[in-house]
């Protein structure tokens, strides 16, 4: 018979329909946000965030810093409790659920943080231990080994690492139960390029198995490349929530960027610049008539062009847009 | 879409596994450092018993027929088993607190009852530790008979316990090494020195034996050094049942703060 461990030792009161293992085949979304709301003293940090993540999805979460990413995460991971609503992990509650849905969430946190005492491999099975794992879960570490570019640090003290190997065991501390839903938040932060490409070849091909990843990051050209779906916050709250391909339809078409010298814009133009610096404006189309538009608007005010690059607008652009300052 | 494939169906054993793989942890990270951790008090204890032992013997009257050497011994153990015990837990969640890393027990299914048993044990088990080692270097200096095993067994569990409870509660409480230190300093040092290790409270004025009657480090060391010669300063049954209803009070209050996410949990 499965058994999951009630709240205390000695109390095995759930059986196999309510087992986290059994509950995992069901249709429940891997993470449901209703209403969340987060109050640091007078700070309201979460404004009532609604949210859904299906199982299998590659999710970015966007936003500048401060907008409440973090905190929200937090809660998922039951770091920080909410003040108002609920968060369920495949249909398990984080609060009132908690040793269910953390089984099947998996936490790469922000800060670099290491446990001086034991070598990477220690702290994997310390890890996988902690849920229940024990040496039938060495094969997976050895995976995660191998796929993270640790296999040969495996025996060495976490702390005589260097920056980018102690991020690589922290993300490998994440996914040592094999969470089927893993949320990376800022996981390439301080990270080379070559981490970053092995990261997320490593990181696709667990979605492609069926693993759920949310992911925060400032870099927005990996959350364009990855991510099927984005969500951008700002202030507490969610501005934008559609999939990657209809943001960039719906919110920025093209970017033109011309070089035109100390000038002062006409009017008729100004609502369509995004960004100025050195002479160079850059302006936010939604159809190429609007080019001529910019063009004819310029002629009229007897402002030459001396360069023009037109080119497709990003995720970048579109979170510039919505809020309003680079992250 | 695909489904993530999850293994390893669960079972009773594997939800024993989570805190005892806490409790494997937090043995290896005092063992890893065991000059430090227990050959350190090992030798501060020792050279307690030398110096005392040097200076007084002869000259200080505690029970009749005992010389005072063998008084000491179970002083010094017991005192060094209980400040062992509160160093443990209280020093690996200070650590694991200022430098992050107890963010990855945070994240795991274990409840806070689990919490509490994996640091408690490991606190318990390196204050014996401890205490066993001293006991074993000082036979070679006094040969002590043990009159009550049983009686000095459940002091040294009971104690320990209630160290380590006191240990986990500082290392929740203190947000900084600085606060950790004024606690051990301020508060468990000196209990710890004025409970009777070193005399017996029958050789004090009646005030100060009053005083040293509330204070709970004399009923352990008192039980435990009765389990020895048979004699104490106060029955045992007395200072047996004070110490274990201080350990389920503290315990409770401690349980209450982890369940509650107390420092823990914003």
């Amino acid at each position: 018979m499965l058994i999951v461990c009630g709240p205390y030792f000695f109390e095995p009161t759930k059986v196999i329909l309510k087992s986290p293992y059994f509950q995992a085949l069901n249709m429940n979304p891997a993470i449901k946000i209703n209403g969340i709301h987060k109050n640091f003293g007078s700070l309201h940090a979460l404004k009532g965030i609604d949210l859904t993540i299906e199982q299998g999805e590659f999710f970015a979460l966007l936003g500048p810093n401060g907008a409440g990413k973090s905190t929200l995460i937090s809660i998922l991971a039951g770091l920080i409790k909410p003040s108002a609503g609920d968060i369920s992990v495949m249909g398990f509650d984080v609060v009132n659920q908690y040793q269910q849905a953390r089984q099947l969430l998996g936490v790469v946190p922000q800060e670099l943080v290491f446990d001086p005492f034991f070598n990477v491999r220690e702290m994997l099975r310390f890890q996988a231990g902690y849920f229940g794992r024990g040496r039938e879960n060495d094969a997976w570490v050895d995976e995660i080994l191998e796929g993270l570019g640790l296999a040969d640090k495996a025996h060495t003290n976490m702390r005589k690492l260097s920056g980018g190997m102690k991020r690589r065991a922290l993300i490998a501390q994440a996914l040592a139960h094999k969470p089927p839903v893993i949320v990376l938040d800022e996981p390439t932060a301080g990270v080379d390029v070559e981490l970053r490409q092995m990261l997320w070849e490593f990181i696709k091909k667990l979605n492609r198995e069926g693993h759920t990843i949310i992911l925060t990051t400032h870099y927005l050209e990996e959350a364009e490349t990855l991510c099927s779906r984005v969500g951008m916050m700002k202030q507490g709250e969610i501005v934008a929530l559609d999939s990657t391909a209809n943001l960039l339809n719906k919110f920025a078409g093209k970017k033109l960027r011309l070089t035109l010298g100390d000038v002062s814009l006409p009017d008729s133009i100004q609502s369509l610049l995004r960004h100025q610096e050195d002479g160079i404006f850059t302006f936010a189309l939604s159809d190429m008539v609007q080019i001529e538009f910019v063009l004819s608007a310029l002629r009229a005010a007897n402002i030459k062009v001396i360069d023009m690059q037109l080119s497709e607008a990003d995720l970048e652009d579109v979170f510039l847009s919505l809020v309003g300052k680079s992250s | 879409m695909n489904k993530a494939k999850v293994t390893n169906s669960p079972n009773l054993k594997a939800s024993f596994r989570g805190p005892w793989t806490l409790l494997k942890k937090e043995l290896l990270r005092f063992w890893r450092v065991a000059f430090q951790t227990v050959a350190a008090p090992v030798i501060t204890a020792l050279l307690y018993l030398l110096i005392f032992a040097h200076v007084l013997e002869g000259h200080v009257q505690v029970y009749n027929g005992i010389p005072y050497t063998a008084f000491l011994i179970p002083g010094l153990i017991m005192m060094s088993v209980l400040q062992n015990a509160f160093a443990n837990s209280s020093s690996s969640l200070i650590q694991s607190k200022v430098m992050g890393n107890l963010v990855f027990v945070l994240l795991t299914p274990l409840t806070h009852f689990q919490f509490f048993a994996a640091f408690l044990c490991a606190a318990i088990i390196r204050g014996l530790v401890v205490g066993l080692g001293i006991y074993l270097v000082a036979m070679w200096f006094v040969d002590i008979h043990m009159a009550n095993p049983l009686l000095i067994l459940a002091f040294a569990l009971l104690g320990s316990a209630l160290l380590g409870t006191c240990g986990i509660i500082a290392g929740i409480w203190a947000d900084r090494f600085d606060q950790m230190a004024a606690f051990q300093n301020f508060i468990i040092m000196p209990l710890s020195f004025l409970s009777g290790v070193f005399y017996s409270i029958h050789s004090l004025p009646p005030f100060w034996q009053k005083l040293s009657q509330l204070n709970p480090f004399f009923y352990m060391i008192d039980g435990f050094r009765y389990g020895f010669f048979g004699k104490g300063d106060i029955s045992p049954l007395i200072s047996l049942s004070i110490v274990g209803a201080s350990f389920l009070v503290l315990a409770l209050i401690t349980l209450k703060m982890l369940k509650s996410g107390y420092k823990l949990r914003a």
